[in-house]
């Protein structure tokens, strides 16, 4: 019991170990794994000493070449599905936020958000039906078109919300400047937007790099990413080479989002678009 | 000028008023060429006969429904009962995903509290904290959740050596292993909608229970929780949804006898079973639940804005 | 149709429509070439959307916009030779002060040397040239604005638009900016027309006026003439203050009417277009109005209450006959001023009273 009666009506007893047990519970798995990967060791339970032994291993051992074309595949795909994936979703934003009334503008707001509803697992299985039924030959380009679908709503929303934020009264400037719509768009609202553009790219790209589901049911047999050959390598059990490869994909993950957040941080800071205080 | 007056206005946000079609056409072909086609092929498709080495045969049938709910016996022609195995499968699922979703709740609501009531930059950095696992790959997050509870993990290494148990704490293969997993996968969701909420709070509220002689735990059930109710309710949503049609947590954590409605979809196109409609039935039967759901979602939120 | 050479904005029969509101009705404005030209009125009248029109951003409903002889009602803004300083000021914020003043000049297919000397010329212009490398962000609200206004500038429109530039400036810079802005107006002669809301700002910096009431021209004139011959109540009440005394009007003739005062005086003064017999508005300034002894004035009154305002007092008086008047007096220790509770009698100048319609 407290000896002393907080009264402040924001705090509850409890709530801040709860909070502690639940950056708990999410980061000690991760750790765990993180610090068996530096382990000497040939078993994944005996602990031996530290080495970068497996690290070595991903990048120059017997599976090296099996990975290495996983990741190139994974990472040429991220690329160009992220790229896609930001082009469409920042016209679509602009058509949402900048293009006034048009037929079927709520029925758009629903489809762009409908790979985030459909449950990954069925959008995978009525993938890989569409693309056996039009005899589309499984492989790179089907794992390809698929993460553009589900990569859109993920760049759409800070597009959106960085579009959103930016009034529309410094295209009309621009405008009244002499400028076209395009050179309004390429001038002004490009730039502005450039970190929402970014962080949009970014997410989708983590997103993307991170598929399991949807890229294990399209991809046909032959062709890996990442995240499939680790889950066939796992299925054998987990081995140490595992825990490396995790621990790299980790930090790249970990290292994008932070570069994201910082991105949209310098952004506010360089774009202030808040108004003076009017009438 | 014959401009009728709804469509006349080049206002504030309508700099590219007209391109609205153009510039939304992208994403109106590529979603809906490959998610709505091939959803309405799936439809279709769970109508169709089977053929027996994956891939369907294009004869209208309704094998695939039948054989989800009723059960006609070896031969196929004995009366018809209520075949139990998928149903509970699904209801399995159901229950899995709603025991992960009330956890997530319980040690999400204080979290996104605690984050909430901090100030300024302190906030930031612990919404920063719960945020960043869940940008680490999902697969490798369930790995990691399977390699520390194993029998001979960390996690039993580490209470054997501390006396707490002198027998490995079983855990991996059980219904308790999925349900750690789906609260592992989707903590976040949970914490960042009802944070959402509580930052909106306007704590002049709280004070005024408190001038009206409420204490704290009143001050929370009669006060707190019907403000920020919409928050917890996106977030169940959003724990709730994903982790019905989850596969990679029961997959590597449940074994076999723990099987949820991802893992059936996935054998009927990549296992040994390899019945495509049947696949494509438990999928519409799947994405219809998650239909009921949203839909539910958006009455509720419709009747909160009134 | 020949038009007259010196106008420079010819607003013909100009609606415009949200839907069903209808934020300008039948408007018909001559703005004259190099006036400074003020659109004046409470909030919501129609003022902004009235430049936008001009300026491009609204399509209208009805109507045509003639500048210089050549209708643009159906030009892109882009296309009209007119610039506009706006209330929020917008500077590009991704831009320095140099990029943001030559951006109109690049559209305008200037090469990027002869735009550096324009830039430097208008940024002399608005005293600003030691701040050419600054940012948006880096610059004062005072500095923004002159920025905006070098912009605007720069590409030497026929017409520039400016809607409230001064409002988020302190009183003190407002001041200071008002004659700056006429200053520059008379160096470049180009058409000015200037939104505003507050009055002191249309009187003190406008060739003419136009105020607005609900989407409609209610007067237009230069600033004595609004204010000494304000052609309806809505105008006297608006522009400064004034006092709108009930009588009855018995016979009007060439701009001068006689009407019967509260009390029973009967006096003649001017008379505003329209005005009518029967029951009318006499309008009298506070500053017109002296106080005299009983029996020397036209109405009479017990003093109510005195609001002392610095410089001034104003005197308020119930009349005898209901209603009442507010007199300014000047705070002087060599006026005598009545006490509350005194029966006193108004006295003023017919020929400084006016005669309204509704
Ligand atoms: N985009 C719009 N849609 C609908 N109505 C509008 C729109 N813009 C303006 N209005 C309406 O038109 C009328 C005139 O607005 P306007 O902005 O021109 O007023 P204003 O005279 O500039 O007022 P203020 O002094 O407050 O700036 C108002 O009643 C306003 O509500
Ligand atoms: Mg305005």
């Amino acid at each position: 019991m407290m000896s002393e009666k907080n009264l402040d009506l924001r705090y509850f007893t409890g709530f801040l170990p709860l909070t502690l047990l639940c950056l708990f519970l999410l980061y000690a798995p991760l750790i765990v794994v993180m610090v068996y990967s530096f382990n000497d060791s040939n078993s994944i339970t005996r602990w031996d000493t530290v080495s970068l032994r497996w690290y070595y291993d991903v990048f120059y051992g017997l599976e090296a070449p099996k990975f290495k074309a996983a990741a190139i595949n994974s990472i040429s795909i991220a690329i160009m599905a992220a790229t896609s994936a930001t082009i469409i979703a920042t016209l679509a934003a602009t058509a949402m936020l900048r293009a006034g009334r048009f037929k079927g503008k709520s029925f758009s707001f629903a489809l762009i958000n409908l790979p985030l509803m459909v449950p990954e697992i069925v959008t995978a299985v009525a993938t890989l039906i569409f693309f056996s039924a039009i005899g589309f030959t499984t492989g790179y380009l089907t794992i390809l078109i698929a993460h553009i679908v589900f990569c859109i709503p993920f760049a759409y929303l800070p597009i959106a919300a960085r579009m959103e934020g930016i009034e529309g009264v410094y295209e009309q400037v621009a405008q009244d400047l002499y400028a076209t719509r395009l050179q309004a768009f390429r001038l002004i609202l490009m730039p502005l937007m450039a970190p929402g553009i970014l962080s949009g790219f970014l997410l989708a790209f983590i997103i993307s790099l991170d598929d399991f589901i949807i890229t294990n049911f399209v991809k046909g047999a032959g062709i890996e990413t990442l995240p499939t050959a680790i889950f066939g390598a796992v299925k054998q059990g987990i081995k140490p080479n595992i825990m490396a490869i995790s621990t790299l994909l980790l930090v790249v993950s970990v290292g994008f989002v932070a570069l994201s957040y910082f991105v949209g941080q310098m952004g506010e800071k360089a774009n202030p678009t808040t108004k003076p205080k009017g009438d | 000028m014959a401009a009728s007056p709804q469509q006349n206005s080049r206002a504030m946000n309508n700099n590219y008023d007209g391109f609205g079609v153009p510039l939304i056409l992208p994403s109106w072909i590529i979603i809906g060429f490959f998610l709505v086609v091939p959803v309405a092929m799936m439809l279709m498709y769970s109508f169709l006969t089977k053929e027996f080495r994956g891939g369907v045969i294009w004869e209208f049938s309704l094998a695939a429904y039948d054989q989800f709910f009723f059960d006609r016996g070896l031969f196929g022609d004995s009366p018809p009962v209520i075949e139990w195995t998928y149903i509970s499968i699904f209801w399995r699922s159901i229950w899995q995903a709603g025991v992960a979703t009330f956890f997530c709740l319980l040690i999400g609501f204080p979290t996104a509290w605690f984050i909430a009531t901090r100030t300024g930059r302190n906030s930031t950095i612990w919404l920063f904290l719960i945020t960043i696992p869940y940008w680490v790959n999902l697969l490798i997050r369930t790995i990691s959740m399977k390699f520390l509870i194993r029998d001979n993990g960390p996690l039993n290494e580490f209470l054997i050596s501390f006396g707490v148990i002198s027998e490995p704490f079983h855990i991996i293969n059980t219904n308790l292993a999925v349900q750690l997993g789906l609260f592992y996968s989707y903590l976040p969701f949970m914490v960042l909608p009802i944070y959402a909420a509580v930052e909106r709070y306007n704590f002049a509220l709280s004070e005024a229970a408190a001038d009206l002689y409420a204490s704290r735990t009143v001050t929370l059930t009669k006060v707190i929780l019907p403000a920020v109710k919409p928050g917890i309710v996106a977030g169940c949503i959003l724990v709730f949804v994903p982790s019905l049609g989850a596969f990679l947590a029961p997959d590597l954590l449940g074994g076999a006898k723990n099987f949820m409605i991802g893992s059936l979809i996935e054998e009927q196109f990549k296992g040994n079973a390899g019945n495509w409609p049947f696949g494509a039935a438990a999928s519409m039967i799947l994405l219809s639940l998650v239909l009921i759901v949203l839909t539910l979602y958006a009455r509720h939120q419709a009747r909160g804005q009134r | 149709m020949s038009r007259d050479n010196n106008i420079a904005v010819d607003i013909q029969n100009v609606t415009k429509m949200y839907g069903d509101v209808t934020a300008l009705k039948g408007v018909s404005l001559d703005i004259r070439d190099n006036e400074f030209f003020t659109l004046l009125g409470p909030s919501g009248c129609g003022k902004t959307t009235l430049l936008r029109v001009i300026a491009g951003f609204e399509e209208i409903s009805n109507g045509a916009i003639i500048l210089y002889g050549q209708n643009i009602a159906n030009l892109m803004p882009n296309e009209r030779p007119v610039n506009t300083v706006f209330q929020q000021y917008a500077l590009f914020p991704h831009m320095n002060v140099t990029e943001n003043v030559m951006f109109g000049l690049l559209r305008l297919g200037q090469d990027r040397a002869n735009a550096k000397t324009r830039v430097g010329e208008v940024l002399e212009l608005v005293q600003l040239s030691d701040f050419a490398d600054r940012m948006p962000s880096q610059l004062s609200g005072g500095q923004q604005q002159r920025v905006a206004l070098a912009r605007a500038l720069a590409p030497s429109p026929k017409v520039l638009l400016l809607d409230e530039p001064l409002s988020a400036l302190d009183l003190k810079l407002r001041q200071a900016v008002r004659l700056e802005l006429q200053q520059i107006q008379n160096q470049t002669g180009i058409t000015f027309i200037f939104v505003t809301h507050d009055q002191e700002e249309a009187l003190t910096m406008s060739d003419r006026i136009a105020v607005i009431e609900s989407g409609q021209v209610q007067q237009v004139g230069s600033a004595r003439e609004i204010y000494e011959a304000p052609k309806n109540k809505f105008v006297a009440d608006f522009i400064g203050k004034t006092n709108l005394l009930d009588v009855s009007v018995t016979d009007l003739a060439r701009g001068k009417g006689s009407c019967i005062l509260p009390g029973g005086v009967q006096i003649t003064c001017p008379a505003a277009e329209g005005a009518h017999a029967g029951s009318g508005h006499l309008s009298v300034r506070p500053e017109r109005i002296t106080i005299t002894a009983l029996g020397k004035g036209l109405v009479q009154g017990t003093v109510a209450r005195h609001i002392y305002l610095g410089t001034d007092l104003h005197v308020e008086v119930n009349l005898v006959e209901g209603g009442h008047v507010t007199v300014r007096m000047q705070n002087s220790t060599q006026i005598q001023i009545p006490k509350v509770g005194q029966l006193v009698c108004l006295d003023f100048e017919p020929n400084f009273a006016r005669l309204l319609v509704d």
